[in-house]
């Protein structure tokens, strides 16, 4: 007799139930939205969204559905048409509020999911840039410029430190891998040994002697130098976080990769020279001191600013006045950390300068205590612009202010900014000054762009691959195993909406070659069905019984079955260890696909192999 | 019932010299054209830029090639991709000048020139490191998969099967390259995708007739190894053919439909899937033969042993 316990045949159900609930999503289709998601890391509130919701209400465009999910506000709409519309008038409300550079307007394609489906967490497959069309690039980061911009603070910071010391020196030298420093008179080595060795403990100190001089050679430690990269890696990753959001994608993605590398993927720019001219920008930032003598407003309403002056705006848009004299550069800059100050608990930055930095920094608050001064954030984006048909590479930049602030007391070389309203926006300046400061630069290594037309294309001919693969199969597998070949067929069904439940429930991305391992899953998936029905037809001409020979079938079947698999199994890990996007999409669906069909292959056709034959004392024979 | 359909008892054994002259010849043929030509790698491998644009209405390549040529770019091939509308633009890699920048004045140069318009499907980028990198990690998957598969089939059977299989891949990869290497197909990271894949699928294949060699080694008492072998070929020759079949089936649908950008994945899981069934079939076998597999090697512990005797 071949009966499945009960409880057996209700989880093989419950399996493929559940499969189809999470492979439902992908049926819906998509709608354009318009996304409105804040720049600075709070979440869009119900505060944006009612005026907002009236005046588009007002404005007679008819938004099907507004509302905030994931602290961004999303509106969606039936008409495409629509999506243009709203976006271009949702910025010029926001400009209209002087609130356009707090919040990115997307558009987007969301998904239809009904709510019950996104309740369970039901979703669709993500789709990968060669199927929605976008740009991928990978940037690497110099780290070799970031290490020679720190050998040159240091010999400069050396220099002042010796002077300040009345070591004389011949010279302090760097050359991108060491300083070295050579002193005038060899009695003063041990003294300034040990100053080097406290103010440089970055520094591996080693005696060295050139032309009859002797000094040292100093060496950054490994710590540092592991230092120096993560913070060049962070420091353009945080840049390049601020650029995309100014792209207006609605969902970009800013990675590491690697030691010192940047993944940047926006999916849905149709304009890469764009995206790139976008990115490739630079930012620095300015110490000014505030002018407290002339009204800012006034001069922003009249447009008299005072000479001396020049005039601002911050990230508001509320008008500051500041001194044109410069105090420090983000050139001066070494680092600013975010924390909390360990008397009060209130946020702070703290920032620490270079020496040139620090003595300017001295000189001017020992004059201008109880005074304010602003850092302004400054971008500098090239920007291609025709003129006369010729391209002319120009180069746009952006002022902010992004603090403000009082000087308590004289300082230098480190100071601290207090009185930030929140632990959050203390981490953002601090965020902002480290991006102003002197960045590494980082190139463009691979780029990957694909149009909308030739990704839609993509999914078509992917999708009809899939289908006639999978039709030519069932025909096949029906014509040759007959009653179980049909089985078979309802098992590659299943195993499809399985692997895609799975595609769906991982978020994993669906790619071109992606969908290549899928219609390679269909072909191969039936192997193990293959493999037992032959199993059953020879026990059957060995003259077994037909229930005796469907169990020998699969019990003997199986293990060859379980072999076969892994080693498939071990060359899809290994290609997705390797891989990168695309190629990693394949490895995905193969291996997800090894794995759902061992299931419908084996577990389901015995259910219903069972099904059909198990309850019949007698039978007469197979149709296979 | 299937009792109609017998066993097939083709003499594959007794093909083997035949099988392995061929195969050997092949492979030397392979590696000869592989030395000569050399393979036409592809972007991700070299660096440079490719460029495909779709041109309304369709464009005189000659027209193309002049516009690239009278600004300056010397090493470029333009081809038409899939319709004649949809140019293939490529631009070799130039120590300091390629730069992702440069796909940006190739379009912009040929808009200019053009009259209609001139929409991007695609562009690639590869910076030579980049490039570097990918191939080097590609050999050493190639590698790391074909190690893998060694010591899992020698755990799993005996080091003999092991080596049989996995000089049956080492053919089947073998044989798609120097195919690609005569036809000049471009190898890239979706054919080695595919490579790898194909390594999964013919040793599943091999897998599958190893594991009936060692079912019948154990069963069958009166007959020498050749035979064994033969009978075991035999036996699984339905399966290795449907599942070799329905394989075709949905790589080829892949072919004929998949578009372009895939064309030469599925080129090289064609090939492939037709090389794998005929190694698994003679050369792993006939090599695990060779070496001089035998009963004893094959044999379960003492005790099973005495199991099979006992029955009648």
């Amino acid at each position: 007799m071949n009966r499945y316990p009960l409880w057996k045949n209700l989880m093989i159900v419950l399996a493929l139930l559940v499969s189809i609930l999470y492979a439902l999503p992908n049926f819906f289709g998509q709608q354009p939205a318009v996304q409105i998601s804040s720049t600075e890391d709070t979440p869009v509130t119900q505060a944006l969204l009612d005026p907002l919701q009236k005046a588009l209400d007002e404005a007679g465009l008819a938004v099907s559905d507004a509302r905030l999910t994931d602290g961004k506000l999303i509106l969606r709409m039936d008409d495409p048409a629509l999506q243009l519309k709203v976006a271009d008038f949702v910025r010029d409300w926001l400009r209209n509020r002087e609130m356009a550079d707090r919040y990115v307007v997307a558009l987007n394609l969301l998904p239809k999911t009904p709510a019950w489906l996104q309740d369970i967490g039901g979703k669709p497959m993500v789709l990968g840039l060669d199927l929605q069309g976008g740009v991928h690039f990978l940037l690497q980061v110099d780290m070799e410029t970031a290490i020679k911009q720190q050998y040159e603070r240091l010999r400069d910071d050396i220099r002042t430190t010796l002077r300040e010391n009345k070591i004389r020196y011949t010279a302090v030298k760097e050359n991108g891998k060491a300083v070295t420093i050579l002193l005038r008179n060899d009695d003063e080595l041990d003294k300034a040994l040990d100053l080097l060795r406290t103010q440089f403990p970055e520094l591996d100190l080693n005696p060295y002697s050139e032309n009859g001089k002797s000094g040292f050679r100093g060496v950054l430690t490994q710590a540092k130098l592991v230092e120096i990269k993560a913070t060049a890696l962070q420091q353009n990753i945080t840049t390049l976080r601020n650029r995309v959001n100014e792209l207006g994608v609605a969902e970009p993605l800013v990675q590491q990769q690697g030691d010192d590398r940047i993944v940047v993927e926006l999916p849905g720019v149709q304009d890469p020279a764009y995206a790139k001219q976008v990115l490739s920008a630079t930012a620095t930032l300015e110490y000014r001191a505030v002018d407290d003598k002339h009204d800012a407003y006034t001069a922003h309403t009249t447009g008299r600013v005072p000479p001396g002056s020049r005039l601002y705006y911050d990230k508001a848009g509320r008008p500051v006045l500041l001194k044109k004299r410069l105090i420090v550069s983000g050139e001066q800059l070494v680092d600013a950390q975010y924390g909390l100050d360990t008397q009060t608990g209130q946020p702070q930055v703290s920032v620490t300068l270079n020496s040139v930095g620090a003595q300017r920094m001295r000189q001017f608050t020992l004059d201008n205590v109880g005074k304010g001064m602003a850092v302004v954030f400054i971008e500098r984006k090239p920007e291609t612009e025709m003129v006369d048909g010729k391209p002319v590479k120009k180069t746009r930049v952006v002022e902010k202010v992004i603090s403000v602030a009082n000087i308590l007391e004289p300082f230098g070389k480190r100071f601290r900014t207090t009185g930030l309203d929140s632990p959050r926006e203390a981490q953002q300046l601090a965020l902002l000054l480290r991006a102003g400061a002197l960045a590494a630069p980082v190139e463009i290594v691979e780029e990957r762009t694909v149009g909308p037309s030739l990704g839609q294309e993509n999914i078509e001919k992917g999708m009809e691959a899939v289908v006639i693969g999978f039709v030519l199969v069932l025909v096949f597998m029906a014509l040759r195993y007959k009653l179980f070949g049909l089985v078979a067929d309802v098992a590659l069904f299943f195993n499809l909406v399985m692997l895609m439940a799975l595609l769906s429930m991982l978020g994993a991305t669906l790619t071109l070659p992606g969908i290549a391992g899928i219609v390679l899953t269909v072909g191969m998936a039936v192997d193990a069905n293959v493999l037992i029905f032959e199993r059953i037809r020879e026990e059957l001409r060995l003259g077994n019984s037909p229930h005796a020979s469907i169990n020998a079938g699969y019990d003997k079947a199986f293990s060859t079955i379980a072999d076969a698999n892994v080693t498939t199994l071990i060359a899809a890990v290994i290609l997705f260890s390797l891989g990168t996007g695309p190629v990693k999409g394949f490895a995905v669906t193969l291996s997800l696909g090894i794995l759902t069909s061992m299931f419908t292959a084996i577990m389901g056709t015995r259910m219903l192999v069972n099904l059909i034959y198990g309850g019949k004392q007698r039978l007469s024979g197979l149709s296979i | 019932m299937g009792t109609s359909m017998n066993t097939p008892t083709i003499n594959f054994m007794g093909q083997r010299k035949i099988a392995l002259v061929l195969s050997l010849t092949l492979m030397l043929l392979s590696i000869a054209t592989l030395a000569v030509n050399g393979l036409k790698m592809g972007l991700d491998f070299t660096g440079g830029t490719v460029i495909e644009l779709a041109y309304d209405p369709a464009p005189d390549l000659g027209e193309v090639r002049k516009v690239l040529e009278s600004a300056g770019y010397n090493d470029v091939t333009v081809q038409t991709f899939g319709s004649t509308r949809d140019i293939l633009i490529r631009l070799a890699p130039v120590e300091g000048k390629s730069t992702a920048d440069l796909s940006n004045e190739v379009i912009n140069q040929l808009k200019k020139g053009f009259d209609g318009s001139i929409e991007i499907r695609r562009v690639e980028f590869v910076g030579p490191q980049v490039g570097k990198e990918l191939a080097e990690d590609g050999g050493l998957a190639m590698l790391f998969a074909l190690i893998s598969i060694l010591i899992y089939v020698s755990v799993r059977f005996e080091k003999r099967f092991a080596m049989g299989a996995v000089a049956a891949l080492v053919h089947d990869v073998t044989l798609i390259l120097g195919l690609f290497s005569i036809t000049e197909v471009e190898f890239d990271l979706t054919v080695l995708a595919a490579l790898l894949a194909i390594i999964g699928y013919s040793l599943n294949d091999t897998i599958v007739v190893f594991d009936r060699i060692r079912e019948n080694f154990r069963k069958i008492r009166k007959q020498g190894p050749v035979e064994v072998v033969n009978i075991s070929i035999n036996e699984t020759l339905s399966r290795t053919l449907m599942t070799s079949l329905t394989t075709l089936l949905v790589v080829a649908a892949l072919f004929v439909v998949g578009g372009e950008t895939i064309h030469n994945f599925s080129e090289a899981l064609l090939v492939g899937i037709v090389v794998g069934t005929y190694s698994s079939i003679y050369v792993a076998s006939a090599l695990a033969l060779f070496l001089g597999i035998s009963r004893e090697d094959l044999m379960p512990p003492e005790k099973e042993t005495e199991e099979v005797d006992a029955m009648p």
